[in-house]
């Protein structure tokens, strides 16, 4: 923390755990897979309880279709999710030991679906702790790469071998055994360019590959 | 960032205190202080152009519990209030109502607290007619003293009580107005004890959990502490104890609320008989309701 997260952000209100951490797990889901046709937000504890009063649900719209979190248009998210035709419901479930603030996004576009589960931590932090069935810990403000791959010996060293930038944190797990699949989620201190994504692209291992940036702004620590 | 150790690099060197501040920020996140600067500067100007464009107007938020309260003031001819108090609390009360009606703020600390800081913002700017320049440095030197309370205590209502919220917005208005008056640090540190002292043991008990109530109309009495406390600064009135040390008394006292206390919608003035009928009310209306 430091004198712009003390002094900031500019958001939309009225809660920075209820509105604006929503926005953001949301976003992350549509910076991984673009606007989805459907989804499904499952709202968990405190998420559950209070959604309506805080905006969390036009919030969790908002964010799916890429509003930023200080975008005014925020409060209309319901016709804008209307009007770009997306499908959405919101679900009421108990997702188990996780925190209050937790919300599990479902989300299909095409033959595409990913699962992602975030908490709203507090102050509008966020972390991203599952995807697709894999754990992880990701504070949505580093680049990620959520890479599907064969569950083969050399797989992982194959993968890192196309990335030359600095990795912050790797998670890896076996998602299908019957199949063959793992996920590999790789936290990055950089975006990656266009030819490593071409180099993974062509990697006899990778099956599917997702690249979540990180944009201006977001990244308020400058270096 | 420790305010004391703030204070002796000035009282050592005489360097312009939003100076000592930035290059504090440079050793402890690495951040180039040109480019914090500018994007403060964003943060301070978001916060007076959402001033002007609210003052005083009427909203309609998510639970209907507040949204009349800025265009009340606003209608209304202040009876003892000086016209520099008045329009911080009519910035303050427009400010949170906004929030409450998913407006653009800034969470300066916090979205609970957006009134404060911006109500003493635009009272300096049209009333006082401050220069940007001038309103940026004081502004530095606030979210130099919000820092001071992030590192060592917290921001957080469910973790400390509104007394780390608004609190803590206070303590920076009062260093704001403070050092725009007189460029005198020492000065800002009473104005922050102060202002903190006042608010301090102030619980976190909002009706239903939402921020509205009493979050809304607490924007407002705390600009005026904090101007109370800006001008007894202002006056050579010293804290006994000073900042730092307040600022830890704030945290033991946060952390020795009770959780009910503290942003759980369970005690307080949300466990009154009337807050759990406006709850139930509230549920009804948001349930019924249209999505749209």
């Amino acid at each position: 923390m430091g004198l712009l997260e003390v002094a900031g952000p500019v958001m939309v209100g009225p809660s920075s755990s209820h509105t604006l951490g929503a926005l953001k797990i949301a976003r992350f889901v549509y910076k991984l897979m673009g606007i989805p046709q459907e989804v499904t937000f499952v709202l968990h504890g405190s998420f559950a309880l209070t959604y309506k009063g805080h905006g969390t649900d036009r919030a969790l719209l908002a964010g799916i279709v890429g509003l930023k979190p200080d975008d005014t248009r925020v409060k209309d998210a319901f016709n804008i999710a209307q009007s770009q035709g997306l499908k959405f419901s919101i679900e009421i479930s108990d997702l188990g030991d996780v925190h209050p603030n937790t919300v599990l996004v479902k989300a299909k576009r095409g033959a595409i679906y990913n699962e992602v589960r975030g908490s709203s931590i507090g102050g509008g932090a966020i972390k991203i702790n599952q995807i697709n069935g894999v754990d992880c810990d990701l504070s949505g403000e580093f680049p990620t790469l959520v890479i599907l791959n064969k569950d083969l010996p050399g797989a992982l060293r194959g993968i890192l071998e196309c990335i030359t930038y600095n990795i912050a944190n790797v998670y890896l797990r076996r998602v299908n055994a019957l199949e063959g699949l793992a996920l590999t989620i790789i936290e990055l201190d950089s975006n990656v360019d266009d030819e490593t994504l071409e180099r993974l692209r062509a990697n006899k291992y990778v099956l599917e590959i997702y690249n979540v940036k990180s944009e201006e702004g977001e990244d308020v620590g400058v270096q | 960032m420790v305010f004391s150790d703030l204070l002796t690099i000035w009282r050592n060197t005489g360097l312009e205190f939003s100076e000592i501040i930035l290059a504090q920020e440079m050793m402890e996140t690495g951040r180039d202080p040109v480019i914090v600067k500018q994007a403060l500067k964003r943060l301070m100007m978001v916060m007076l152009e959402e001033a002007e464009r609210n003052f005083g107007k009427s909203f309609e938020t998510l639970t209907g519990l507040t949204g009349k309260n800025a265009s009340k003031m606003y209608m209304s001819k202040p009876r003892v209030l000086s016209e520099f108090n008045w329009v911080a609390t009519v910035t303050a009360l427009s400010m949170a109502e906004s929030n409450a009606a998913m407006g653009r703020i800034v969470a300066c600390p916090t979205a609970g607290s957006c009134g404060v800081m911006p109500g003493m913002l635009y009272a300096l700017k049209s009333v006082e007619k401050a220069n940007d320049e001038d309103l940026l440095r004081a502004f530095v030197v606030a979210s130099g003293v919000g820092n001071v309370v992030a590192k060592k205590a917290t921001l957080s209502g469910a973790a400390g009580g509104c007394q780390a919220e608004i609190g803590t917005a206070t303590a920076m208005a009062a260093a704001l107005m403070t050092y725009y008056f007189s460029q005198n640090p020492e000065a800002v540190g009473h104005a922050s004890a102060l202002a903190l002292k006042s608010l301090m043991g102030l619980v976190c008990d909002p009706v239903g959990g939402f921020v509205e109530v009493p979050c809304v109309k607490r924007n407002a009495s705390a600009v005026n502490v904090a101007i109370a406390c800006a001008e007894m600064a202002l006056a050579g009135i010293e804290s006994a104890i000073p900042f730092d040390e307040v600022v830890e008394a704030m945290y033991h006292v946060g952390r020795s609320l009770p959780e009910s206390l503290r942003e759980t919608g369970l005690g307080g003035i949300a466990a009154t008989r009337t807050a759990q009928k406006l709850v139930e009310s509230i549920h009804k209306n948001l349930n019924s309701g249209s999505e749209t």
